[in-house]
């Protein structure tokens, strides 16, 4: 299979507006990676481009270290599965698939041969001699898949296969992507989303992408725990990371920060002397916080409670910008209207300062 | 009384006689034939809003029946009488009809523009809606290939006796001709092709139309079906053929049947062109020139026209409806 690599890659429209720049990647062989971001941020036209389907007005995409800027879609080998499946609804479930072998000038057998196996992979057997129009969304977008698989080709691209299928299915069919990449472990995937959910649990490296570029590549977990700005630490997780404006006063192994709204935070991120009096927001995931009786970062009257069973969620009263949330294990009532110390782990505290993380200086 | 004064009580006679044929028809189901009464007042109510759907349509129903099926009734038993109408001969006025040169002519030029002019319509129409879709003065062109669908057909056979003008300065055809040195012709009397360049004013005119109805069918392809196809490896004229035609056939189908239901119509492009004259001769000029000299024959013909005009009718309807659907 392939690896896929993005150098320097730009799209321009018009020659004025431009949607990406310095897009830098490397893919290797086997692994699946989700292109998340907010929408607008160019995740699928920049999928659309390493398919082919939009020119790469500067930089190169090389797939298996061959450059592929200009080699019609077809020739990439690659294969995409659309957000609206893109079946041709005139053709059974068994054209929709040989409709590319087809066209390839396969021999009768052998498009059989690869269309049933991918059925069967897909459990579509029962459904190949229907119309699109007779099937369910989730049916459907099996075989917008199968469609790919059959071609056998070296980078699969998902863009949003998932977002029109109601709750219980997209479930389910993150569970059947998931198996399905399990069961090629050699395949290439990219996959476009907006879920975050699906973000985390199907990739292998996450590209988050914001403001025309990459915020950060990184493993689900590695962007969780330590992500290198205000903006993904934003992003990924949810509700997402509080931000509390303080100073630091001691540096060191552990920094020490005196906040705005009083208190004092604990990091365990490492400064140096000359960080004393820096500006820094203080990151906290609502998952983080723990009630506290001594010590605390954060102190605030309980606006709103959520009780979700699992977990409580306490909203703060806001005084400027958005509230500040707590994410509480188990059952907690009686909270509201209640004044609340919240405290957390020096090692889940997370320092920024002009919008990235001094994890990263 | 002036028109004005006349025309505002038309219409408030009208529409108020409408108004109250609807209320005082509801009002006399409701209240004297089903009243909502005693013990039955359930089924009662449900008995009259059986009826009540009727009573809607019923005039509608009346007046087509009148102007549409009593007429074609009407004409039915005329074509069985001879000339002034007083004469009963059964199947006379068809069999004398099948006899004679003149109707096969007519006939056989009827089968050749039904063949003819729908297909090419459609053809160039949907040519034109495909290569005009992605360019900048597409739709400059359109409006220019739609435009003689504004004109008459008389008014169109008009400027076309003007390109086959047999003289080399008026007409077109003969000026090419000149200019290669060939003397002019007249090509309306050129046996069998006359009927050719009569019927390209028809496609002429209908192109437009189909261009219009075929373009807005292409636009309605999703996109991401044409870009899976390129992924496929389709080349752009597998993507016309195999993925975009096939989506669009339904279109095709009402364009190619609502252009065929015309042309069984049209008499005015022949009238205006030959008068019939040179064996031009369709079965609606055929049926006009009986018109008013002998009825009989002149409903015959209509009849025939009927019989044919209705199953293509038929399937446009049905397609059109699945269509909709």
């Amino acid at each position: 299979m392939a690896n896929l690599k993005l150098t320097d890659v730009e799209k321009t429209y018009g020659g004025t507006v431009q949607v990406l720049r310095d897009i830098n990647l490397d893919i290797k062989k086997g692994e699946l990676i989700v292109f998340v971001g907010p929408s607008g941020c160019g995740k699928s036209t920049l999928l659309r481009m390493i398919a082919g389907l939009e020119k790469i007005t500067g930089g190169t995409l090389e797939i298996d270290g061959q450059m592929v800027n200009d080699v019609p879609p077809a020739q990439r080998g690659i294969a995409m599965v659309f957000q609206s499946y893109a079946l041709y609804p005139h053709m059974t479930v068994r054209d929709n698939m040989s409709f590319a072998l087809k066209i390839a000038k396969k021999s009768k057998q052998e498009i059989e041969d690869s269309v049933n196996r991918a059925a069967k992979m897909l459990q579509l057997e029962p459904y190949l001699d229907r119309l699109p129009k007779a099937l369910s969304g989730g049916q459907r977008q099996r075989v917008a898949i199968g469609r790919s698989i059959v071609r056998d080709p070296k980078v699969y691209l998902f863009d949003e296969p998932l977002s029109n299928l109601d709750a219980a299915l997209r479930v389910a069919t993150r569970i059947e992507i998931a198996q399905l990449k399990e069961s090629m472990p050699d395949s290439t995937m990219i996959y476009v989303t907006h879920d975050q959910v699906e973000a985390m649990t199907l990739a292998t490296r996450i590209v988050v992408l914001a403001n025309k570029g990459i915020a950060q590549v990184g493993s689900p977990l590695e962007l969780y725990e330590t992500p290198n700005s205000e903006f993904v630490a934003q992003f990924i997780g949810s509700p997402a990371m509080n931000l509390l404006p303080g100073e630091i006063v001691e540096t060191g192994e552990t920094t020490v920060v005196k906040m705005d709204g009083g208190g004092t935070a604990r990091s365990n991120i490492a400064t140096k002397p000359e960080d004393k009096g820096l500006k820094v927001n203080v990151g906290v995931r609502p998952e983080d916080f723990v009630e506290s009786d001594g010590d605390y970062i954060y102190e605030g009257t309980v606006d709103i409670t959520e009780a979700l069973g699992e977990v409580t969620l306490l909203y703060f009263e806001a005084h400027d910008g958005d509230p500040v949330i707590g994410k509480l294990q188990g059952i907690h009532q009686g909270l509201r209207g209640n004044k609340v110390k919240m405290t957390a782990d020096p090692g889940r505290v997370h320092l920024f300062h002009d919008g990235t993380s001094l994890l990263y200086r | 009384m002036s028109p004005v004064v006349q025309g505002i009580i038309t219409i408030i006679l009208g529409v108020g006689g409408c108004a109250a044929y609807f209320y005082a028809s509801n009002l006399v189901l409701d209240k004297v034939i089903f009243p909502p009464r005693n013990d039955d007042h359930g089924r009662n109510i449900n008995r009259a809003n059986i009826v009540r759907p009727w009573l809607f349509v019923a005039p509608a129903i009346f007046f087509l029946g009148l102007y549409l099926v009593y007429p074609v009734v009407g004409s039915f038993f005329r074509s069985l009488y001879n000339r002034s109408g007083n004469t009963f001969i059964g199947l006379g006025n068809y069999t004398q009809m099948f006899s004679e040169e003149g109707f096969r002519v007519a006939l056989f030029n009827n089968i050749l523009w039904v063949i003819f002019v729908p297909a090419s319509a459609t053809f160039l129409g949907l040519l034109v809606a495909q290569l005009t879709d992605r360019l900048k003065w597409g739709n400059i062109a359109k409006s220019l290939i739609f435009m003689p669908m504004a004109i008459s057909f008389v008014g169109a056979s008009l400027i076309w006796k003007f390109v086959y003008a047999n003289n080399p300065d008026i007409g077109i055809i003969n000026a090419v001709r000149d200019f290669f040195g060939l003397n002019p012709i007249d090509v309306l009397q050129i046996p069998f092709w006359n009927n050719f360049f009569i019927m390209f004013i028809l496609v002429w005119i209908q192109t437009g139309f189909a261009m219009v109805i075929l373009s807005a069918a292409l636009r309605g392809i999703p996109e991401e079906t044409i870009e899976a196809a390129i992924i496929d490896g389709a080349n752009p004229f597998q993507i016309f053929f195999k993925i975009k035609i096939p989506q669009i056939a339904p279109t095709i189908v009402v364009v190619w049947t609502t252009i065929t239901i015309l042309v069984l119509k049209v008499f005015d492009i022949v009238y205006a062109m030959t008068g019939g004259n040179f064996d031009t001769e369709i079965l609606p000029s055929y049926m006009m020139d009986y018109m008013f000299r002998d009825d009989g024959r002149a409903t015959a013909v209509a009849f025939v026209i009927m019989i044919i005009v209705t199953p293509v009718m038929v399937w446009n309807i049905v397609q059109a409806r699945r269509e909709m659907r």
